[in-house]
């Protein structure tokens, strides 16, 4: 029988506390993946989104506003753009794309979001990833009052092509507020993880000219996105020079990940809070493992000194309990994977719901690694106290009463 | 075959002190001289605190001695550092306890296994022959809180012989049994031990188990510390 052999059987013969200190490590670690994983990837995704955009233009106001607005869909527009700001940007020589989008209306919450097909024929979301619609489906008629669905809000809502509606005005559902025109659904988007999946998408001159609506305001948009031409990056500068600094009526968000990354940074103190909560937790559960073990030393006493009686070196019954510690973390990670995954797909549907940004809990991350190695590493650390304890165990004190 | 006259084991002006709780050093052992030849068996009388446990204590190096030397099979023992007589105690010892000492979370085969865990290595026919010839064949896997207290003494008998030790040490090994398991079980000790050629030093202060005995010494009289706390 080796030491993993008596290591074994100790944790088998405390089975209980092992199960109530493993499972203390579980939640911890858990946790602790969670938040990491989820804040990684969520700053990578929402840094990540961009729709296949570099930037958007839209009235004088906050660059973050203005992408979350456009992008994410979140928030309210900060204001209107004319239509000659969209046909100067548009032909503009280093543009290679620039779609308008309009909004104000919804569909019991949902935003209902005007715009051209060119947003979706011409525009890929991500490398490679064009926009598709279900089987069935067609992109909607821009001189019809025609819509597509994103694929969130058409399994929310249940909506299919055929089905008809009414929108409401407003970005906030108010039954009170529904418009007298009737929508058509024409199809429905396949789920991109992306925004759009939450949005409902009409021609641009639906909302324009929807009844209600400001007469004079007809033709003006909520922003424009725009795809520069591929090597024109200082165009880019340029844009931003022209309608951020020389100008004033217009605000230009670029490079739109940016914008993004700069919200992150602004709110890298919660990150680093929750992180260090997370990390506070940890060493509760490990300390955890310390306590039970340690308050377990006055009856495992007499156990050591027999193991001592028949030969075992103190060094061992130090290293019995160093890897006992070890093994109890080490079954709270394995554990806490499980907890893991079951938090991070609640997250994430969460998330999913909120922003239409899909995080992948399974993908791989560094922290998939580092988080058992450390709290293994932990674990045998809390397990030293009492493997001193164990160490000094008087042999003779504790085998028999000396006669 | 040459046959060796050197005993294998002697003990010469072995001392030992503790300090009592008033805070005086208080001699508990004090043995001018004791030998046991190989294969020998011997029992030594002593009344409880007569200093017999910390004797065998002291030849398991369990305990180190102030003073005195110990040898045994030629090495002296007594010199060795703690390390070195854990090893010498894993390869060399068996030792039966009167409470039997065994680990409650480990079965009947594991206890036996454990006892050749830290010297020549677990050799599990052996264990289950051991096991087999204290008669527990049929109770491998039962736990100690699973078999009669004469049953687990047994266990402890299968245990100080596993790792083929060259000496038995037994501390009042049937103090917690009836007189009728006590007789058993003695008889079991002195047979297995003969038969795996191991010497035998027990402590009793049961004349019932003494009186088995060929040869008995009284350990208080053996035991300076005792005779001189006695005429004091």
């Amino acid at each position: 029988m080796n030491i993993f052999g008596i290591v074994f059987r100790s944790l088998r013969q405390h089975a209980l506390s092992t199960a109530v200190t493993a499972a203390s490590v579980a939640l911890a670690g858990g946790l602790l993946l969670t938040v990491w994983v989820v804040k990684t990837q969520s700053q990578a995704a929402f840094t990540g989104v961009n729709g296949g955009f570099d930037a958007v233009l839209g009235a004088r106001g906050s660059k973050l506003q203005l992408v979350l607005n456009s992008i994410f869909h979140l928030e309210a527009s900060p204001g209107n753009v004319a239509w000659q700001d969209f046909l100067e940007i548009q032909n503009n020589p280093d543009v290679e794309l620039a779609v308008p989008l309009a909004v104000g209306d919804n569909f019991h919450g949902w935003r209902i979001v005007g715009t051209t097909p060119e947003l979706f024929q011409k525009s890929a979301f991500a490398p490679g990833k064009k926009f598709a619609l279900q089987p069935g489906g067609n992109w909607f008629d821009p001189a019809r009052r025609s819509a597509v669905v994103g694929s969130f809000v058409a399994e929310k809502m249940k909506l299919k092509v055929g089905d008809k509606f009414h929108p409401f005005h407003g970005l906030v559902f108010d039954e009170q507020k529904q418009h007298a025109e009737t929508y058509v659904v024409v199809g429905v988007l396949k789920p991109s993880n992306t925004p759009a999946d939450r949005v409902i998408w009409i021609p641009l001159a639906g909302v324009q000219r929807m009844s209600g609506h400001n007469p004079d305001a007809d033709t003006e948009i909520s922003a424009v996105l725009v795809k520069l031409k591929a090597g024109s990056a200082f165009a880019g500068f340029q844009l931003d020079t022209f309608y951020n600094k020389q100008g004033n009526r217009l605000t230009f968000a670029w490079p739109i990940g940016r914008v993004m990354a700069e919200l992150f940074d602004k709110i890298g103190w919660f990150d680093r809070v929750l992180t260090l909560v997370a990390w506070l937790v940890a060493l509760v559960a490990t300390s955890s493992i310390l306590a039970s073990i340690y308050n377990s030393m006055n009856e495992r006493r007499r156990e050591l000194a027999i193991l001592r009686a028949l030969g075992a070196r103190r060094v061992l019954v130090f290293a019995v309990i160093v890897l006992e510690a070890a093994a109890i973390s080490a079954l709270g990670v394995i554990v806490g994977f499980g907890i893991y995954a079951g938090l991070a797909l609640i997250v994430a549907q969460i998330i999913r719901s909120q922003t239409g940004v899909m995080l992948e809990p399974f993908a791989f991350n560094p922290v998939m690694l580092w988080e058992p190695v450390a709290f293994v590493l932990l674990g045998a650390l809390a397990g030293i106290v009492p493997a001193i304890k164990a160490y000094r165990v008087d042999v003779a004190q504790n085998l028999t009463p000396n006669s | 075959m040459e046959i060796s006259t050197e005993p294998l084991l002697r003990v010469r002006n072995l001392q030992k002190s503790f300090v009592a709780p008033d805070g005086a050093r208080q001699r508990i052992v004090e043995v001018p001289e004791f030998s046991l030849a190989a294969g020998a068996q011997q029992a030594l009388a002593g009344e409880s605190g007569s200093g017999k446990t910390t004797f065998l204590n002291l030849i398991a190096g369990i305990l180190k001695p102030d003073a005195g030397t110990i040898w045994f099979d030629g090495a002296m023992i007594s010199e060795f550092s703690e390390q070195q007589r854990d090893r010498f105690r894993a390869n060399n010892l068996g030792y039966i306890f009167q409470t039997f000492n065994l680990l409650q979370g480990y079965t009947c085969l594991e206890n036996v296994l454990l006892g050749m865990s830290f010297g020549h290595g677990a050799d599990r026919v052996f264990a289950e022959n051991l096991c087999q010839r204290v008669g527990l064949g049929d109770r491998l896997h039962h736990r100690p809180s699973q078999l009669s207290t004469g049953q687990q003494q047994r266990v402890a008998v299968a245990r100080a012989l596993a790792n083929r030790p060259k000496l038995v040490l037994a501390d009042e090994p049937t103090g917690n049994l009836d007189r009728k398991n006590s007789r058993a079980a003695l008889a079991l000790i002195r047979e297995a031990c003969r038969e795996n050629g191991a010497a035998l030093l027990l402590v009793s202060h049961d004349p019932e188990v003494l009186g088995q005995f060929e040869k008995t010494q009284d350990f208080q009289q053996l035991n300076r510390a005792v005779a001189a706390e006695a005429a004091a």
